[in-house]
């Protein structure tokens, strides 16, 4: 013990010496971070991201990104003597004649998926809980920046087999590149080096897969875990949390000891999955050949809606002037996700001037307790799910015995009915809400014990809430609509007025609340009863 | 309109609640033997790996109910890996829950914003440093240096010129040409009409001259499907049904919507689908779409048979096939 401490010392000290790391680390080994469950999922997207930098690099030992014509001789029977890309009989080679290759290519295609799922809803709790808002915006636009390069990476990813599948999905692709106004077939030719699908393809995603996208990756994730550092992270309200302090464990012991176990907790269920769950059995779909195809064609589940939008676009295409403008492809493969996703990256902003909040927050909002906030993302999911389904219509229609018309014309029309349905809904379910956590810090909480009074009459027994739960419930703060004034005092009408007015109707939107109850109207109840 | 009244007062962090491993040295001893124990297990499923890798035969396989014939190798590698992990990962957790510290503690956040100071002095530093260096005055330097950095971007994007070839006429042509020969993929064997019953469907593709290779880019413009029905069944116009022989007819089998192989033919209805994204033609109306997101028919192509009586073009596609460009005329 003696001796270790020596070294440890002698160590520690030479660096310090030449960083002055001391004063900082002490610092810092003492930083508190908050503790719920909801913070874990960004756990998992950054654990599941060095699960694939780990299983990625293993493929790579193996992986032959090449379009060369090989005639494979490997140990999978059913395709002995067959022509196909280097790429695939490569990744036939890992799956069969490595031993624990299939297992690191399926732990990297199921990290894959949970890399993406745990973005996803990654970003559904920052956006729920408005984390976003200021001071955190440049986090959020990472973010988004993160899940938009985590598409494009899985996409790349699972085509680079060079399997029947795969290689339908970039057909796909490339018909959208080709679909681009002036630039299009251009831009399909230089990706492709030549006619679709030619041979220079999948080496060229290769590098971008393995090289320059994780190489992005790792920068923007490092900033972002860096500004979650700096900026300290935020917390839910209750007893003793406020928007001055942070309330948590010590990054030392504790927090390391968790955050370390669960990375062996997501390692471990990742290849759980890995060797009990088949993913991507491409041996079963043959190589890739153009005329060549099989029915139920699916992409990975964060394609699906994509997939779904194209699906149910109507057959409309312009031909002006001998050319073609698609918008059939146009309209749902790059102008709605441009949509989607810009509105989603400006959204801190965009609600900030809504509700004219320029203030800093770091206590997290309840979902219920901004009902506008809630019910757009609620209403946004909603347009997802529904693209989603549609993008899986021939599975659906087989499996229920549906007509594929039936679910195309089904989607076609909920797509534009169901999300603003869900956002009514979800509005009015917050403000139900609101109104029950009112009740029970005025009245206290039903306990369901009835209790028959001498005089027989029965009442149920309220039990009253602690004083941390009465201020869980009541410490939000409840926006005030903005006031707009539509002329100077000298009467010369507001030049922005009409934006001013749309301004107002939004902050108006976004007031709508339920009164939080205050000690006084709890008094008022004592002294009037109810 | 409750911001003025006065809320609930903050009550404060909650005092900590002990644990048992706090309270009893017994129930903490406990922990760390399930700790231990936990580790232990790890350390084995890691044996139960290396056993696997090493020892069992990668032919092996048994049967497991749900899963069925499973590879012994495989299982083995891949639960020892899987079970090495989630109990070193379980061991820590549960050691950090039951005897590292968990009392919460507060720290104090302070404001990002700078002092008003510090503000102003950092705008007075930069505007010192631009007049230093004559940002303001001198504007031919200014200007030139924006025209150096924009126009040096252009050279990164030169240099990606020689990532393909222009596409020139490749859209618009295929191999087919007048009298090339249908023949079977796979086989490249050459066509008779008597060889399809009615009903039946084939793929072809353009019969390759002596010492020509097949490209899967050639495949991706040149694959065409060939249905036979009773010529009775086609509504087609004159010059259509002249593209037909013998109730035998012929479509690029690459999708007009985005270039999917449309390989589903429905016998009954005589409907081709495409499974990307389900566009369905009609094929006795020369694959007028009849349901789906494609906005155009199939190109058809105009067959007939030779002297030795084998299938061949009458000419090439009258149209582009596959996805739409912006070239594209029609």
């Amino acid at each position: 013990m003696k001796k270790a401490e020596k070294i440890g010392g002698s160590v520690a000290g030479y660096i310090d010496d030449r960083t002055g790391a001391a004063k900082w680390l002490r610092k810092n080994l003492t930083k508190v971070f908050p503790d719920h469950w909801s913070f874990m999922l960004g756990e998992i997207v950054l654990y599941s991201f060095i699960i694939l930098l780990l299983s990625g690099t293993f493929l790579t030992f193996w992986f032959d990104p090449s379009q060369r014509d090989v005639i494979y001789q490997g140990s999978y029977e059913p395709l002995q003597n067959i022509e196909m890309s280097a790429s695939y009989a490569s990744t036939l080679h890992i799956s069969f004649d490595v031993r624990g290759g299939l297992l690191m290519r399926q732990i990297h295609h199921w990290a894959a998926l949970i890399f993406m799922a745990g973005m996803i809803a990654h970003l559904m709790r920052v956006f729920f809980t408005g984390a976003f808002r200021k001071p955190r915006e440049a986090n959020w636009l990472i973010g988004v920046g993160l899940v938009t390069l985590g598409i494009v990476e899985g996409f790349l990813g699972y085509s680079l087999p060079d399997d029947l599948l795969s290689g339908t999905g970039i057909r796909i692709a490339e018909a959208i590149i080709q679909a681009m106004p002036v630039i299009g077939s251009y831009l399909a030719f230089f990706a492709f080096g030549g006619a679709f699908p030619g041979h220079v393809f999948i080496p060229r995603i290769f590098t971008v897969h393995v090289l320059l996208l994780p190489g992005i990756f790792l920068a923007l994730i490092t900033i972002h875990l860096m500004l979650v550092w700096y900026q300290k992270h935020t917390q839910y309200p209750g007893p003793g949390r406020s928007e001055k302090n942070v309330v948590g464990y010590p990054l030392m012991p504790i927090y390391m000891a968790k955050a370390g176990g669960f990375f062996f907790i997501v390692f471990g269920i990742t290849a759980l999955l890995g060797a009990l769950a088949s993913i991507n059995p491409i041996w079963l779909y043959g190589p890739y050949n153009p005329g060549q195809i099989s029915a139920g064609s699916q992409p990975d589940f964060y394609m699906g809606w994509l997939d779904g939008l194209v699906r149910m676009a109507p057959p409309i295409e312009t031909h002006a002037f001998g050319h073609t403008v698609s918008w059939n492809i146009l309209i749902p493969g790059l102008i709605i996700p441009g949509i989607l996703f810009t509105l989603m990256a400006l959204y801190p902003f965009i609600e900030s001037w809504m509700t004219g909040d320029k203030k800093e927050h770091h206590l997290l909002d309840r979902p219920r307790n901004n009902p506008n906030r809630t019910a757009i993302g609620a209403m946004s999911l909603s347009f997802i799910i529904v693209v989603t389904l549609n993008g899986g219509n021939d599975i659906i229609a087989t499996n229920f015995h549906l007509t594929i018309n039936q679910i195309m014309w089904f989607t076609r029309i909920a797509v534009i009915l169901v999300p603003p349905l869900v956002f009514v809904l979800t509005k009015r379910i917050c403000l139900s809400l609101q109104r029950a956590d009112r009740e029970k810090v005025l009245h206290g909480r039903e306990t369901g014990r009835l209790v028959m009074l001498p005089h027989g009459e029965f009442v149920e027994v309220h039990e009253e809430l602690t004083a941390e739960e009465k201020f869980t419930l009541t410490q939000h703060e409840q926006p005030r609509a903005l006031e707009v004034e539509q002329s100077d005092s000298n009467g010369v009408t507001n030049p922005n007025h009409l934006k001013q007015k749309l301004r107002a109707r939004f902050s108006q939107a976004h007031v709508e609340q339920v009164p939080a109850p205050s000690e006084a109207d709890v008094k008022a109840l004592e002294e009037g009863g109810h | 309109m409750s911001n003025e009244i006065r809320k609930f007062e903050d009550p404060g962090l909650p005092a900590h609640v002990h644990r048992k491993t706090d309270t009893d040295p017994k129930a903490a001893d406990r922990a760390e033997r399930q700790v231990a124990i936990l580790f232990v297990l790890s350390a084995l499923s890691t044996v139960l790996a290396i056993y696997s890798y090493i020892f069992v035969k990668d032919d092996l396989f048994f049967f497991i109910p749900i899963m069925g014939d499973t590879n012994a190798h495989q299982l083995g590698l891949g639960l020892g890996m899987a079970f090495a992990l989630l109990f070193i990962g379980l061991g820590l957790v549960h050691w950090a829950k039951t005897l590292m510290p968990d009392t919460e503690i507060i720290q104090e956040r302070h404001e990002f914003r700078s002092p008003e100071e510090d503000r102003n002095d950092f705008v007075a530093t930069v505007k010192e440093q631009a007049a230093d260096a004559g940002l303001g005055r001198r504007s031919l330097i200014k200007r030139t240096l924006g025209l150096a950095l924009g126009i040096s971007a252009l050279t990164p994007l030169v240099l990606l010129r020689d990532l393909g070839p222009l596409p020139k006429k490749d859209l618009e042509t295929t191999s087919w040409k007048k009298g090339t020969r249908l023949v079977t993929d796979p086989g490249d064997r050459p066509i008779r009409p008597e060889d399809l019953e009615v009903g039946a469907v084939a793929q072809v593709l353009p019969e390759l001259a002596v010492g020509q290779d097949r490209t899967l880019s050639d495949i991706g413009k040149d694959a065409v499907l060939l249905i036979r029905l009773r010529p009775s069944e086609f509504q087609l116009d004159a010059e259509r049904l002249s593209w037909t022989h013998d109730g035998i007819i012929a479509f690029s089998k690459i999708c007009s919507h985005m270039g999917c192989a449309v390989a589903l033919y429905e016998q009954q209805t005589k409907h081709l689908l495409c499974p990307c994204h389900q566009s369905t033609f009609d094929v006795t109306r020369a694959a007028k779409v009849i349901f789906g997101p494609s906005a155009r028919p199939l190109p058809q192509l105009a067959i007939t048979v030779d002297a030795q009586g084998y299938l061949v073009a009458q000419q090439p596609f009258t149209e582009s096939v596959g996805p739409s460009y912006w070239e594209r005329s029609s």
